[in-house]
């Protein structure tokens, strides 16, 4: 193959990437308080939806993306108020949000389908660092959203590893009858990292609809958000290995496009597989290897906290 | 110092606390008894902020407190070592003492924390590492580790729920030798225990606890071994065993040359070679993790060996799964009472049926019968169950080992292994289950008890073996042997076998 097709390939396949990314480093954040979310799915489609519409009458993509936030934020804190207060099981929450969310979504943007969108995020090639051969091409000469996420991944390591927040954040979802009695809140902690990891979702979602297919499709979002959930575990929890998962499954969703263009006859529903068959390929694999190894997922993910149970 | 005044604490179902009243002062070690679910871990969780008082007043030196959550106990200087302790395994010591500590900047830095965590470990004589993971660590040093996490919080009064019921009898000196040196710097320390000698040794002041309410406080130096047990359960306890002579009949287990892996893939038993006869208890003595877990699972089948040979009654069952155990009449009464024993969330007659239910030959369960079966087995051995519907988990460690050796008794097994069965029991319970023990070894069972309380196995076992490093060490004759003899063996000496 060529050089040139190789890097569109990789280029794209960064751009592919970023919802994906977007989701995952949010679920992380949640995962890690020891809340399981499985609405990510949900909280991308109403971000999508709601950015798109924004954008529309407001003319400022700036400002879909804030809205678009906000709702994934807002469907956030109904999981929250579900699995934290009222303590529900936190799949069957999620779950009817993902479903909530994907109709909502639908309904809202019944008359949007096909509609054009001129505000969009653009690429931007950064000066001097989109020069660098290689490098320069896949991962500078992307939108502003792109350069975010870059810039998320490094916070999030930081804030998780390296700062006393972060470590408390961990505590709470390792332990939260430990972090409880050193004096930390775990209820507000939880809540923040799911109406955060919400919000990243919602971006996720409005990154699809402004900047990777400007335009609104009904279940635009096909499957990313579960792939983001599944890439968290792959990621073992870090951001690190998450930006690496998203890239490589941003690869293989866009690698059919790649290869019809340079005349590689496969069948299309074999290349819309691709991404879903990988997933549950890398589950097994990871889920061998966190076997052997101590990284497991946090020891409280999933289960409610209360304080005088025991 | 701490004055707690007239408090009350109601669960559903039960009055834990019932109008206790409580005071310590500084430089004072001062000892809580009482029998198991007399309230005493539910008054000191109330002194912690962990749980909230239905009524009742604290003050401390003189100031009449609320404490909302465990946050405000700490600003007030109140530190407590659960009995459970709450440490998270994946962080480092470090790491776990910081946690929620006012004064640690937002980004912190690790080593600087790790030194002045070791110089603090130094003063007291807590020897420990700050940079390694809790997971790795033993129990004991997980304890010290609690303990250095109080003390850097500037605690001045320490509680301590039953520190002693899972060290060595050597860690449990070390313990109280730090505990009194905290005290003579004017600390006050609140230790529950249900071990009578160390408390008479080691403490200043007894409180006692019965069904929730306050017998009554003592000096230690005014008082003795019978009051205390007469303060706590209310009636005169036998303390000294009485065992009828040995009646050995056929040999039940026979391991040969027996071999089996630990977690980690290393040999946790070599070579052991052990017979049990009916009618006899043989005592299993060693410092834990010498290969006592391994050692009780490979029995109970749910290990595999990896070379020799185990019999059951002459039959050969090397590689039987735990059922075939079960059904060649081997019941496993493990360490860990809820998890590997019975289940916390279900309720007591649905873990009393969980051993019998290959007994229901429809398939279908008979429940008017095993709720039936379930008060029996209650009301035989005195289980404080304040609802046979309520999951498990609620239950006080003594009940739920009375209902675990209870269903275990039941099926009239040929060979009963135990570990530990007195971990944490008080002395009535631990009465019952010594005479339980005794019962089923006059029966003409064989018993394999495993423990690490040397007066325990002296006065139960007919056959003392020691295990160190996974090897037998010797097999004595507790009544022709000392103490002394049994701690050198468990120190890795090799004896010849006699009795
Ligand atoms: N969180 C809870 N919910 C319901 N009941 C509880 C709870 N905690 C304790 N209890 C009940 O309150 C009573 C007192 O329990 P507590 O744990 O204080 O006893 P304890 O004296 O510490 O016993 P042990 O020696 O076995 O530790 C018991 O009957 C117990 O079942
Ligand atoms: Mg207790």
């Amino acid at each position: 193959m060529e050089q040139s097709i190789w890097l569109a390939l990789l280029s794209t396949g960064v751009v592919a990437g970023t919802p994906i990314l977007f989701a995952a480093l949010g679920e992380i954040l949640t995962e890690r308080a020891g809340i399981l979310n499985l609405g990510v799915e949900g909280m991308m489609l109403v971000g999508a939806v709601t950015g798109f519409m924004v954008t529309m009458s407001t003319h400022n993509q700036w400002m879909g993306l804030l809205m678009a936030i906000v709702a994934g934020g807002l469907m956030a804190l109904i999981h929250a108020f579900l699995s934290i207060t009222l303590r529900a099981n936190q799949v069957v929450s999620g779950l009817a949000l993902t479903i909530f969310g994907t109709g909502l979504s639908g309904f809202l943007g019944k008359d949007l389908i096909g509609v054009p969108l001129t505000d969009t995020f653009k690429p931007i090639p950064i000066a001097g660092l989109s020069e660098i051969p290689w490098i320069g091409d896949i991962l500078f000469k992307h939108d502003a959203l792109v350069y975010i996420s870059y810039g998320l991944i490094f916070i999030l390591w930081f804030f998780l590893y390296r700062t006393k927040t972060g470590l408390e954040l961990r505590a709470v979802g390792e332990n939260p009858a430990a972090a409880d009695a050193a004096g930390i809140n775990v209820f507000a902690i939880r809540y923040a990292c799911v109406i955060a990891g919400g919000m990243l979702a919602g971006a996720a979602g409005a990154y699809l609809s402004l900047a990777y297919a400007p335009s609104w499709l009904e279940n635009m979002t096909a499957g990313r958000g579960w792939i983001a959930v599944a890439l968290v575990i792959f990621g073992t929890w870090n951001p690190l290995r998450a930006f690496l998962g998203s890239f490589f499954f941003g690869t293989i969703d866009v690698m059919g496009f790649t290869m019809q263009t340079i005349g590689i006859q496969i069948p299309s529903f074999f290349l819309k597989m691709l991404p879903y068959i990988f997933t549950i390929a890398v589950l097994i694999v990871v889920t061998r290897e966190t076997k052997t190894r101590r990284v497991a997922s946090p020891e409280a993910l999933s289960i409610p906290y209360n304080r005088e149970e025991r | 110092m701490v004055e707690m005044i007239n408090i009350t604490k109601r669960f559903p179902g039960i009055l834990a606390n019932d109008r206790v009243s409580f005071s310590v002062k500084a430089g004072e070690i001062h000892a809580l008894l009482g029998e198991n679910g007399a309230g005493k871990s539910t008054l000191m969780s109330i002194l912690t902020g962990l749980y909230r008082p239905d009524e009742g007043e604290i003050r401390i030196q003189g100031t009449p407190v609320d404490l909302q959550s465990p946050r405000d106990a700490v600003a007030h200087g109140i530190g407590m070592v659960h009995q459970h302790f709450k440490l998270v395994k994946p962080f480092t010591v470090a790491e776990n003492i910081i946690l929620g500590l006012k004064g640690i900047k937002e980004v912190y830095n690790l080593k600087s924390i790790d030194e002045s965590v070791a110089q603090l470990s130094r003063e007291y004589g807590l020897h420990i590492q700050p940079d390694s993971p809790i997971w790795q660590l033993s129990v004991g040093e997980q304890q010290r580790a609690e303990i250095v996490k109080i003390l850097f919080r500037g605690a001045e009064i320490l509680i301590l729920d039953e520190p002693t019921a899972v060290l060595t009898p050597q860690e449990a000196k070390d313990l109280y030798k730090t505990l009194r040196k905290m005290a003579d710097l004017g600390k006050a320390i609140i230790v529950i225990s249900h071990k009578l000698s160390e408390v008479l040794a080691h403490t200043d002041a007894i409180t006692v606890l019965r069904g929730g309410r306050s017998v009554g406080t003592v000096r230690t130096k005014e008082t003795s071994e019978m009051e205390l047990t007469r303060m706590m359960v209310g009636r005169p306890v036998m303390l000294e065993t009485v065992k009828n002579p040995v009646n050995r009949s056929s040999k039940v287990l026979e391991l040969h040359n027996l071999s089996a892996l630990g977690n980690r893939g290393q040999f946790a038993l070599k070579e052991i070679n052990l017979d049990i006869y009916g009618g006899e208890i043989v005592g299993i003595a060693g410092v834990a993790g010498n290969g006592q877990r391994e050692l009780a699972e490979v029995v109970a089948g749910l290990r595999a060996i990896e070379r020799g040979q185990k019999k059951v009654d002459g039959n050969d069952l090397t590689l039987a799964s735990p059922k075939q155990m079960i059904q060649a009449g081997v019941s496993y009464v493990p360490e860990d009472r809820l998890g590997t024993g019975l289940v916390p969330n279900l309720n007591a007659m649905e873990n009393y049926l969980l051993k019998g239910v290959q007994r229901m030959p429809s398939g279908f369960i008979n429940w008017k019968q095993v709720a039936q079966e379930t008060a029996e087995v209650i009301k035989k051995y005195d289980i404080k169950v304040p609802n046979p519907k309520n999951p498990v988990k609620m239950l006080s460690g003594g009940n739920l080992q009375k209902l675990l050796l209870g269903r275990e008794i039941s099926g009239k097994p040929r060979l009963i292994v135990t570990m530990y069965p007195m971990r944490g029991l008080d002395v009535g319970a631990m009465e019952t289950i010594r005479s339980l023990l005794l019962q089923e070894r006059d029966r003409g069972a064989a018993v394999l008890l495993i423990s690490e309380e040397l007066e325990e196995l002296f006065a139960l076992s007919d056959r003392l073996a020691v295990l160190h490093g996974g090897e037998v060490m010797g097999v004595v004759d507790p009544h022709k042997t000392t103490f002394e003899d049994v701690g050198l063996m468990m120190a890795g000496k090799r004896m010849a076998a006699h009795g």
